[in-house]
């Protein structure tokens, strides 16, 4: 994935000659040092990150971390005190007014958390805003606010005004508004955290749903770790106006990396958040017959396999002894084959791992195309769910 | 031991009469500009409200008090304005009607752009700040001195003097109502790309309305109070009708002034408070009227498409 968007050694300090916190920023002065000292609020400190195109990155933070200030730096909603912002190689702090102004029309849309819709304008003028602003004459823009409001499930609903709505829908409104202007990076700042928990986890899945599909570059502020695991691709965590720790949703869970992220992650439901591949034993197959291998699993059976990877059927371990004596496959072996084993892919979860599993019959992992790569035990389903150690050769996804 | 008479060396009140005079003999074009404007609108108002026949005034204030209020105030506005016609001070009352739309249509031109001017600059909001301070807590009668010296005795000067008293809370609510708007909702304007003059246009005056008019019915009981106050400088309406019975001690006389006095604030009052509320079900009717007509065009255009939602009903009635 191409860089889209690359914040480098962002500073703000909320005030008008912020030098002195800055120098003292500069010498490794914290957040509370400045504070203190001058008397001035920083928001963000030495930030630096980059976004991967059609990510959706979360920002994750409690309240105070930076992390708003840090989304409305990037469209310049507030003004960063030193540092760069870089979309697509251009530095959106450098940029001047009419040019901020057209990367703010053209380039970065945003979601409110409490939606900012025009109370005195209906659902179809509130998603056309943006494209009014640009002086879009007024069917086209209409033509789109109509096309937009489909695609979030408001199609029937142009007419009406926002109070008439539920606050999901009226986030929707707000999600289509951004949309409308065909803004490649969009900011979502703490969009849903105003909404109750059913339609949080709704609008959740529609954002997943619908990135499917625009593949836009997301920068989404988040004070929920849970949502952060759930949208992100990427997540930083940030804390007194600091980035502390960064990295997937997986690679933060497992490695924590200091106390105030392993408090975030100590509550983490590692069955979903984990897959099939993380957990599971790697398999060597070895040559077992004309056109067929076999790969052990780990309690003295084997799954054969034909020369494509398939799984053909499962040998239990004591019928592998036997075979292993005669060292004749031939149709013996060909007839103790069991067809009880059971397969999960690579990207399922351990939640769905654990579900497939049966007593006493083998799991095998297989690819996209349906080739074993791998078997999972109960022992390794459960280590995975019970937070422990990566297995060395099992491989993190992303 | 000092007496405090003692201490009155100072002659301001000497000084402020040369000031004003000066003021009077070497500004007076300037004066003649301000009051030129005043003086237009207001005839035409006088014009207008004297020579509109007594039922079409009613007709238009109940239809106006319905549209913008309610049926209540619509019919409470046709028996306060019966009423003073019986009271036999009509011509007065539309005089006094005709200095209070005057002062709505000054204040409205000259006030909502300087609170416009205020909520946009800190300093500009740090000068005109004291001066309405001083405006609104100088007693009424206080402009009088000035407004005579400057303007003259009449009906124009006082309704000058309308103007003064009633512009201020207009300024206030305008700039108070663009400063009150959501930030959110500002940011989401300069988010999406508005510039500073869409900002004002597109978020900021329409979020502002209900505010800004809240102020006009404020201006408009102001207006109200020193219509009657500049009966002392000479100017006609109902205050006369007051001062008149004040002076010949003929109470009726200055009772019926005060009745019809009372009658045309409380319709006033009414109408205009109701604009200010914002619109819930039923509010701001005329508000919705006015924007169904500029839409009646597009409207057209959304019944066709939602055609294919209403025609599934016609498909199952053949059922009934």
């Amino acid at each position: 994935m191409t860089e889209r968007l690359r914040v480098e050694n962002l500073y703000k300090v909320f005030s008008k000659s912020p030098d002195p916190a800055l120098r003292m920023l500069a010498a490794g002065a914290k957040k509370a040092d400045v504070l203190a000292k001058t008397g001035m609020v920083v928001g963000l400190n030495d930030v630096s990150l980059s976004v991967p195109s059609g990510a959706i990155y979360m920002v994750m933070g409690l309240s105070g971390s930076g992390k708003s200030t840090l989304a409305r730096c990037i469209n310049r909603l507030n003004e960063p005190s030193a540092g760069r912002i870089l979309l697509d190689g251009r530095d959106i702090v450098a940029a001047g007014e009419a040019e901020l102004r057209d990367i703010r029309r053209t380039r970065i849309s945003m979601v409110f958390q409490h939606f900012a819709l025009l109370p005195n304008r209906t659902v179809a003028e509130n998603t056309e805003f943006g494209l009014k602003l640009q002086g879009v004459s007024p069917q086209a823009r209409r033509r789109r606010a109509e096309e937009v409001l489909s695609i979030v499930g408001l199609a029937r609903w142009g007419n009406h005004y926002p109070h008439e709505l539920s606050g999901g829908m009226r986030q929707r409104v707000g999600l289509a508004r951004a949309l409308a202007t065909d803004a490649d990076v969009l900011i979502m700042d703490e969009a849903f955290s105003a909404l109750d928990p059913l339609i949080r986890t709704e609008m959740q899945d529609e954002l997943l749903r619908l990135q499917r599909t625009l593949k836009k570059t997301i920068l989404f502020i988040t004070h929920d770790f849970q949502e952060a695991l759930k949208l992100g691709t990427r997540i930083a965590i940030m804390a007194d106006g600091e980035l502390v720790r960064e990295g997937t949703p997986q690679s933060i869970v497992l490695e924590p990396g200091s106390d105030y992220v392993a408090a975030f992650t100590r509550e983490v439901d590692r069955s979903r958040l984990f897959d099939a591949r993380w957990a599971m034993t790697p398999v060597q197959p070895v040559p077992l017959a004309a056109g067929l291998c076999l790969a052990e699993t780990g309690d003295g059976g084997g799954l054969v396999l034909d020369d494509g990877g398939h799984v053909v059927g499962a040998l239990d371990s004591e019928t592998l002894r036997g075979l292993r004596d005669t060292a004749n496959f031939g149709n013996s072996g060909f007839g103790a084959l069991r067809k009880d084993f059971v397969t999960v892919r690579e990207c399922d979860s351990l939640l769905d791992a654990a579900r497939a599993h049966r007593a006493g019959r083998p799991m095998a992992v297989v690819d996209e195309e349906g080739r074993l790569t791998g078997t999972l035990a109960a022992d390794r389903i459960l280590a995975g769910i019970a937070a422990a150690p990566p297995h060395p050769a099992g491989g993190l996804h992303a | 031991m000092l007496d405090a008479n003692d201490l009155n060396i100072f002659p301001v009140d000497a000084w402020i009469q040369d000031g004003v005079a000066w003021i009077a003999l070497n500004l007076r074009p300037l004066f003649l500009a301000i009051k030129w404007p005043v003086e237009y609108v207001l005839n035409l108002n006088i014009f207008l409200l004297q020579e509109i026949p007594f039922l079409a005034i009613v007709a238009v204030a109940v239809l106006l008090a319905w549209r913008l209020a309610s049926l209540g105030v619509a019919c409470f506005s046709a028996v306060a304005l019966v009423a003073i016609a019986a009271l036999g001070v009509w011509s007065e009352a539309m005089t006094t009607l005709s200095l209070i739309t005057t002062a709505i249509v000054i204040c409205a031109a000259v006030g909502i752009p300087i609170g416009i001017g205020c909520a946009r600059s800190d300093r500009m909001w740090g000068v005109v700040r004291p001066i309405l301070d001083i405006m609104q807590t100088t007693p009424t009668f206080v402009y009088l001195v000035p407004v005579v010296m400057l303007f003259g005795v009449g009906t124009v000067p006082g309704e000058v003097a309308v103007v003064t008293a009633a512009a201020p809370p207009l300024i206030r609510f305008t700039n108070l109502g663009i400063r009150m708007v959501e930030t959110e909702m500002v940011e989401a304007g300069l988010a999406f790309g508005a510039t500073k003059r869409q900002l004002l246009w597109e978020v900021q005056l329409p979020l502002a309305v209900p505010t800004i008019l809240g102020g006009l019915n404020q201006t408009v009981l102001t207006a109200m109070v020193m219509s009657v106050v500049v009966a002392m400088i000479g100017a006609e309406g109902l205050g006369l009708v007051v001062l008149q019975g004040l002076g010949r001690l003929d109470v009726g006389r200055a009772a019926v002034g005060g009745i019809a006095i009372v009658l045309l604030a409380m319709m006033l009052d009414r109408i205009t408070q109701k604009l200010a509320q914002p619109g819930g079900p039923g509010g701001r009717p005329l508000l919705r009227s006015l924007r169904a007509l500029v839409r009646s065009g597009r409207t057209a255009d959304d019944k066709t498409v939602a055609s294919p939602a209403t025609s599934k009903p016609a498909i199952s009635s053949p059922d009934q």
